[in-house]
């Protein structure tokens, strides 16, 4: 089977490297109520990679993460494999999947990703306790991880509930409790999208900066921003109708697209005042 | 002579209840005054708590300001009774930020464009003015009688456009008008506006926080921060050397923009 890695981004035996990806997907297939919504999907990602998947709404990019995380329909017919981790999970739902191989989600809508009536404290400290830390041990750990993600004041953090928090701070809370979960991979699906710009560029630098630290997970980012894509990932596949139509370095894919459709999504973005040519000068 | 006339707006919110005193006041505008001049294009930009949506609501008296006035070529804009409203809103429509929310679900395309026709009072065939308005928008008759459920995003912005623009405002209000849309459907959207503006000197004011689409659009950009506007000039002006600390600071986020060069 022939596959683009995005390390290298040419055609080679998937076989040899799944072992040791952090998310593979082979000739994902799925439909839904009979409607071939995914139509032979793969990419590979390495550990500590990041990749962009770029397309319009509807275009399957969301579909794509909700395979790998597990979160299908159960009514959804699946064909082809997912990896995570070197674990074999195509056919297995989030909650019956091993630890190590669970992707991180991190989503647009961070209200709806956090329990409103638990604390943050409750909610980062229950991750960690899972991964075998002892009670005050968790609690050092999530005070950690919120200086990590660049929060200050973490014992107050801790004691607050999402409501109590703004729209960054919460995003910032959902990247760390993707940390505490120690998962291979994270997928986020827009998480920029309901910020505003200076909070945006923040959250990408944070996503940047967990993913190149030693040992950091990939990073499988959903979007149809390309200053963000351009901001954050090295490599994108850019998806249409529930097929890859290109897969290319990010800044090739920004300033030589090949693709029509992807020519168009260029075109989109100039007409909406972005100047894509500059965004790699 | 300026369309609408805003002068020392002022307006704050009830702060977290304390155990003892009276809960804190919190300003989210602070004693604000502009014109808009008939048929401009307006961008307002600013971060998440700025006073943008705030603004935007009192500009459309849905929410009444603790001080100052607007008025619209000279009379006064007061909210109160949808009745006393009639002749504000046949004049200035507004197009929220979340359309799908914004239509109701029960209601057909072709329904929902006709309906504050008939409530405005406005003399025409409502039917054919929503079909047309429907058209100008790049919908076709196919359209007419689906339901909000039936549409994408981008399709139901452009009947929350069509709504607005049926009645022939003189100002339209967009409140994020593209946030949340693909950058295709963002550019048929910010093309609309700009082709409504050009044949009918519609103008239009639209909240956002991503200042590439009002650089796209806008020909004057406010920039509000902390409830106040720290730099209002022409959107070429501000992007060439925007003068204010925030302004720079909301350029440098953003991505390099075509009308910068």
């Amino acid at each position: 089977m022939i596959c683009y890695t995005i390390s290298r981004l040419r055609p080679i035996m998937v076989s040899t490297l799944s072992a040791y990806a952090a998310l593979s997907v082979q000739e994902l297939h799925v439909s839904l109520s009979g409607a071939a919504i995914l139509d032979g999907i793969s990419l590979e990602l390495m550990p500590g990679e990041r990749l962009a998947l770029l397309g319009e709404s509807g275009s399957g990019k969301s579909m794509t993460a909700l395979a790998a995380l597990g979160l299908l329909p159960s009514y959804a017919q699946v064909a082809g494999k997912v990896a995570v981790n070197g674990h074999d999970v195509t056919h297995e739902p989030a909650l019956s999947r091993p630890g190590p191989a669970r992707p991180a989600m991190v989503m647009q809508d961070t209200l709806a990703a956090l329990n409103p009536l638990a604390t943050i404290g409750y909610q980062l400290i229950q991750p960690l306790r899972r991964n075998g830390l002892g009670r005050v041990a968790a609690r050092v750990g999530a005070c950690d991880l919120i200086e990590r993600v660049g929060l200050r004041d973490p014992e107050q953090i801790l004691s607050r509930c999402s409501p109590q928090l703004s729209g960054g701070q919460r995003q910032r809370i959902c990247i760390a409790m993707a940390l505490a979960c120690k998962a291979p991979v994270i997928i986020a699906d827009e998480p920029t999208s309901a910020l505003d710009v200076i909070t945006q560029a923040q959250i990408l630098r944070l996503l940047r900066d967990v993913t190149t630290a030693p040992g950091g997970p990939a990073l499988l980012f959903i979007t149809h921003d390309l200053h963000a894509a351009a901001h954050l990932c090295d490599d994108a596949l850019i998806i249409d109708g529930g097929r890859v139509v290109e897969a290319a370095p990010m800044q090739r894919i920004v300033t030589a697209p090949q693709h029509a459709h992807t020519r168009r999504l260029i075109d989109s973005a100039a007409r909406c005042g972005i100047a894509c040519e500059r965004l790699y000068a | 002579m300026s369309f609408l006339t805003v002068r020392d707006l002022s307006h704050s919110y009830r702060g977290a209840r304390r155990m003892w005193g009276r809960a804190p006041d919190l300003p989210v505008l602070q004693s604000l005054s502009f014109d808009l001049a008939a048929g401009e294009r307006v961008g307002i930009v600013g971060m998440s708590g700025s006073g943008k949506s705030t603004l935007l609501r009192c500009l459309m008296a849905m929410g009444r300001p603790q001080s100052g006035e607007i008025r619209c070529n000279g009379r006064l804009v007061v909210m109160g009774r949808p009745a006393s409203l009639r002749w504000y809103r046949r004049v200035v429509q507004y197009v929220p930020q979340d359309p799908v929310a914004s239509l109701e679900p029960r209601m057909t395309v072709a329904q929902l464009v006709a309906e504050p026709l008939r409530r405005l009072r406005i003399d025409c065939d409502p039917q054919s003015r929503a079909q047309e308005a429907l058209e100008s928008v790049g919908l076709g008759s196919q359209y007419l009688s689906r339901r909000p459920d039936e549409l994408s995003g981008g399709q139901a912005q452009r009947v929350a456009i069509a709504r607005a623009i049926a009645m022939r405002p003189a100002f339209l209000m967009t409140d994020e008008p593209v946030s949340g849309l693909d950058m295709t459907v963002r550019a048929q959207v910010v093309q609309v506006l700009r082709d409504l503006s050009q044949t009918h000197g519609t103008g239009i004011v639209m909240v956002a926080h991503d200042i590439s689409v009002v650089a796209a659009l806008c020909s004057r950009t406010m920039v509000m921060e902390h409830g106040r506007i720290v730099e209002d000039r022409p959107t070429s002006e501000i992007l060439k050397a925007p003068h204010h600390p925030h302004t720079r600071q909301l350029l440098e986020a953003a991505p390099p923009l075509v009308a910068a060069a």
